[in-house]
């Protein structure tokens, strides 16, 4: 059987990091072949490797395309044969037109000059054929996230495509989109073309795919041909997650005490799409002494809960009652969430949680200016003590907390900022990828550190990609997806299957219509109309 | 290092820590000799202050000694007063990772309000200034309005701002000078401290005593802190260079409270001018709200994330700085004498280049009071001493356009390196 493309024993380092160690699948002619795995199990970089962003000698393996090996040096060498990608984040210029954008890096015309009639005469055509009725003049930014995907795919077919990678393409769109964009992918392939479609759906997947290539740890673990017979998606779930659990983890017997946390009815919409609801009318508790992990995809709205919860960072719309101890608090910003006890330890360190030019002492007080300074005169030698015990207790590995924070590496920064919250004494903190970017060694010490503080007798919520990482260290693990919780786990029940099996089953699809939110039903309701108009 | 936070010695004094901008990396991979480590750690500091010096020594010599004279010193401190008092108010501004361009024009039209409501209207001096001042809190809350709660970056609000303050104060004068003030607003930017003691030859010996005083606590604060440290196990500069910059600071303000009481004493602008110094380094430096404007100007995202109002601070801090142009155009125009339509122009370059000079980063989160002051009498000193050299107003500006690139290019190539 030919093949359009294969794929030979792939792999990439980034330094001391593996990210690929051994990947091979092919793409035949007029096939849709989906890969599908965790977060971080390699997806994008491999697709980064095929379209040449990553050029050839930084990885092992090869590319195989058209019975040629190709030795890509950028994004042109792969564009110029046809293999076009279509990432998560889409590549558009908002206040061009569509026509514009379609043809961004390749205008009609001659001598540098563009060939507006020609361009706006082959935009048409374009778009006619992914379905946009808009005009060619018509601004991208005017247009919805769902009509910009078919944009993006206008702009590969006028690169003559020959094989299209779509990373994730349904992941901001609804139900009725999603499926549009499914029905156009499957008649492209009547048509003869082949693509790539990255997706966790797996229902997505099983509805197009011919077959599915899962990536585990950066290594393609099999693939399932279904086009003699549906995907059993507990077998693709099994070898999304099949993994050995070391002992990665410090044991711990949890000191579970009272109620220290209850939200209820917490909703939040996205602040730039504001038909989008990120977060639907949840309800969440956390215990003295008790570690709640909540598991989900990405996008699955959980750093979206934790930050509107904490002084509303995130989103807009937001309504929903926080009950601390009891007693119904006010978290309507950042500084009176941090007086109710709340902390949040951000997922991105450099960029939200540390002030990487200020020293170590500096960034330690800043939440709690209050607890090293009289009348607003701030006592550098308390600061100063304070930020020593802090270093000999959670380990900072620095000369001295006059150090730069940002030249501390990633372990002993999380350091830095777990020690500048647990500084304000919070009751409950919530830990968003503690351990990301972090080695091994300091994994096991942040976990530690959780297993500590839930020992102080507070609460932790670990939100967290990983999902050996919360069946290692969380006495309860909430399962999030789309803006809902779908599913609870003891410590004893949890499974990385039962997991995996509540997201993809509890998404939009397979659902009961009578569960879904009326929210959703609306905005199904109120997209129909716009697209009937 | 709160109490000898006075004049040019500041950022020498404060080698022992390395305050909220925290100019200095973690010395444990330079060098072997403590010195050796101290004077890179702090190289920023000493060179810029040492860059002061070598410029004042440099027009002292080729000015044949016209520089330091007792008259052209108090020229001096008067010409630049208004410069350094407006620098304060645009480091917080800088270091908030903003900037203001209107200044000049504020400066220039609280002035003609001053003009106006003295002259034509015979208010008295307290009430026009309590007003002028006020003025330039609401032109700062106005404008800050927008920059801190609209989003709207400051160099368009104050670009602005900038126009229509110049055409306000045109239409308020009429196109016309105002003046002459009262001989008590006059007091304000030409007049001396008083004398209660005879004069000992023409030296003004209050003057004379009171230089000694500050010079004075200056040493002892830095001595005291220094046992501070020590006792609190924080590293301190080695021995040697703290005695030899302490002496030298302690020299410098004696020689020059010297050299000016042999004139008519200590000009009033510069009591003023050196308490707001010690009291905005002290803010910056020493309390909380200092350190959230070093926060927010770090990484505003993470600041605000730490709990800290960000637009409240950045309003603020354009509120202050409104109130600090206000009081700079108040004393430019009593040493005018008069209200003119064109106060206040260009100022804000002045203004800006001080703070850049003094080691402010454009990117916000970086600078010191003790540096912007320093940046201002660089400025200052080059202005005056070009002037007794007879270098034309061309050429003038087109060294301090240099020293303004090279000042900035060193600094940046000394992080680079650090």
């Amino acid at each position: 059987m030919s093949t359009i493309l294969e794929m030979r024993n792939i792999a990439k380092r980034f330094g001391p990091v593996k990210a690929l160690s051994d990947v091979s699948f092919s793409v035949e002619p007029g096939e849709i072949h989906a890969l599908c795995g965790e977060n971080g199990a390699g997806k994008s970089t491999l697709m980064k490797i095929l379209s040449g962003v990553y050029p050839a000698g930084s990885y092992d393996g090869q590319i195989v395309f058209d019975g040629e090996e190709r030795r890509f040096a950028d994004l042109n060498g792969s564009e110029a044969l046809g293999i076009i990608i279509i990432h998560q984040e889409l590549a558009l210029i908002p206040l061009l037109s569509v026509q514009e954008n379609i043809f961004i890096t390749h205008p009609p015309g001659r001598f540098g000059v563009i060939d507006r009639d020609a361009a706006r005469v082959r935009a048409r055509d374009l778009m006619r054929q992914v379905g946009l009725t808009e005009a060619p003049e018509t601004l991208v930014t005017h247009l919805g996230v769902a009509k910009q995907q078919l944009v993006e795919i206008a702009k590969a077919l006028s690169k003559k495509v020959r094989l299209l990678i779509l990373d994730e393409p349904t992941a901001s769109l609804n139900e009725r989109d999603s499926a549009a964009l499914l029905d156009l992918l499957l008649a492209f392939k009547a048509e003869g073309l082949s693509s790539i479609l990255i997706s966790h759906k797996l229902n997505e997947i099983s509805r197009v795919a011919d077959r599915i290539t899962v990536l585990r740890d950066g290594r393609s673990v099999g693939t399932i041909d279904c086009r003699n017979g549906p995907a059993d998606e507990d077998e693709i779930i099994r070898l999304m997650v099949n993994r050995d659990l070391e002992h990665r983890y410090p044991p711990h017997t949890p000191l579970i005490g009272e109620m220290l946390m209850e939200v209820r009815g917490w909703s939040a919409w996205h602040p730039l799409h504001p038909d989008r609801q990120v977060i639907r009318n949840v309800d969440f508790h956390v215990r003295a002494g008790e570690i709640v992990g909540i598991a989900g995809l990405m996008g699955a709205g959980r750093t979206e809960f934790a930050m509107s919860l904490f002084g509303r960072s995130f989103g807009t719309r937001i309504s929903g009652d926080v009950i601390m101890r009891g007693k119904a608090v006010d978290v309507s910003t950042v500084s009176r969430a941090i007086a109710a006890g709340l902390a949040y330890v951000t997922e991105d360190r450099k960029e939200l949680g540390l002030h990487l030019g200020n020293e170590i002492r500096h960034n330690i007080s800043l939440a709690e200016l209050r607890g090293i300074a009289r009348h607003g005169v701030i006592d550098e030698i308390a600061e100063l003590r304070i930020a020593q015990d802090y270093r000999n207790r959670m380990r900072i590995r620095s000369p001295d907390v006059q150090q730069m924070a940002g030249r501390l590496s990633g372990g002993n920064q999380q350091k830095v900022v777990l020690s500048k919250w647990l500084f304000t004494n919070p009751d409950v903190l919530i830990l968003d990828e503690p351990t990301r970017g972090i080695d091994v060694g300091a994994k096991y010490e942040i976990y530690a550190l959780i297993q500590q503080m839930a020992d102080s007798g507070r609460g932790c919520v670990v939100i967290s990609s990983e999902m050996p990482e919360l069946l290692g260290i969380c006495d309860r693990i909430c399962v999030m997806n789309e803006g809902r919780f779908v599913g609870a786990f003891t410590r004893e029940e949890a499974s990385q299957e039962k997991i995996m099996r509540a997201i993809v089953r509890s998404t939009s699809d397979s659902m009961p219509i009578s569960t879904i939110p009326s929210e959703t039903a609306s905005l199904a309701v109120s997209s129909l109309a716009a697209g009937a108009s | 290092m709160s109490d000898h936070i006075l004049l040019p010695g500041d950022p020498l004094s404060s080698a022992g820590d390395t305050g909220p901008a925290g100019g200095a990396p973690g010395g444990h991979t330079l060098g072997n000799s403590a010195m050796g480590r101290f004077i890179r750690n702090n190289l920023r500091e000493y060179g810029m202050f040492i860059s002061l010096v070598a410029i004042g020594l440099f027009f002292e010599i080729m000015t044949n000694g016209t520089l330091l004279r007792p008259l052209n010193l108090t020229n001096l401190v008067l010409q630049n007063s208004y410069i350094v008092i407006m620098a304060l108010g645009m480091l917080l501004v800088i270091v908030s990772g903003h900037i203001d361009l209107s200044v000049g024009s504020v400066a220039g039209f609280t002035g003609a309000v001053a003009a106006v409501l003295m002259v034509q209207w015979h208010c008295n001096v307290v009430v026009t200034t309590l007003t002028c001042l006020a003025t330039g809190a609401l032109i700062g809350a106005a404008q800050g309005y927008w920059i801190a709660y609209f989003r709207i970056p400051s160099f368009i609000v104050t670009l602005a701002g900038m126009l229509v303050f110049k055409g306000l104060a045109l239409a308020l004068l009429g196109g016309q000078s105002l003046g002459p003030f009262s001989t008590v607003f006059q007091k304000l930017s030409s007049g001396f401290i008083p004398e209660f003691l005879p004069k000992i030859g023409h030296y003004n010996p209050s003057s004379l005593i009171l230089g000694v005083i500050v010079a004075a606590a200056m040493v002892v604060g830095a001595v005291r802190a220094r046992a501070r440290y020590q006792r609190n196990e924080i590293d301190v500069e080695p021995m040697p260079l703290f005695i030899g910059k302490n002496v030298a600071v302690f020299g410098i303000i004696v020689y020059l409270a010297t050299l000016i009481s042999g004139y008519r004493g200590l000009p009033n602008v510069l009591i003023i001018m050196a308490v707001l110094i010690a009291l905005y380094s002290f803010v910056t430096s020493r309390t909380t709200l200092g350190r959230q404007i070093y926060a927010v100007g770090g990484n505003v995202r993470a600041a605000a994330l730490s709990g800290i109002r960000t637009e409240r601070l950045t309003f603020l801090t354009f509120v202050n700085m409104g109130v600090l142009a206000a009081l700079g155009g108040l004393i430019f125009a009593a040493r005018l004498n008069t209200a003119t339509p064109k106060a206040g122009l260009g100022f804000e370059l002045d203004v800006i280049a001080a703070c850049f000079i003094g080691g402010a980063s454009a990117y916000g989160g970086v600078g010191r009071v003790g540096g912007a002051v320093i940046g201002a009498m660089i400025m200052g000193l080059m202005n005056n001493g070009m002037s007794i050299l007879g270098i034309g107003i061309d050429y003038q500006q087109v060294l301090k356009g240099l020293v303004l690139l090279g000042a900035v290019c060193v600094d940046v190539y000394n992080q680079r390196r650090a």
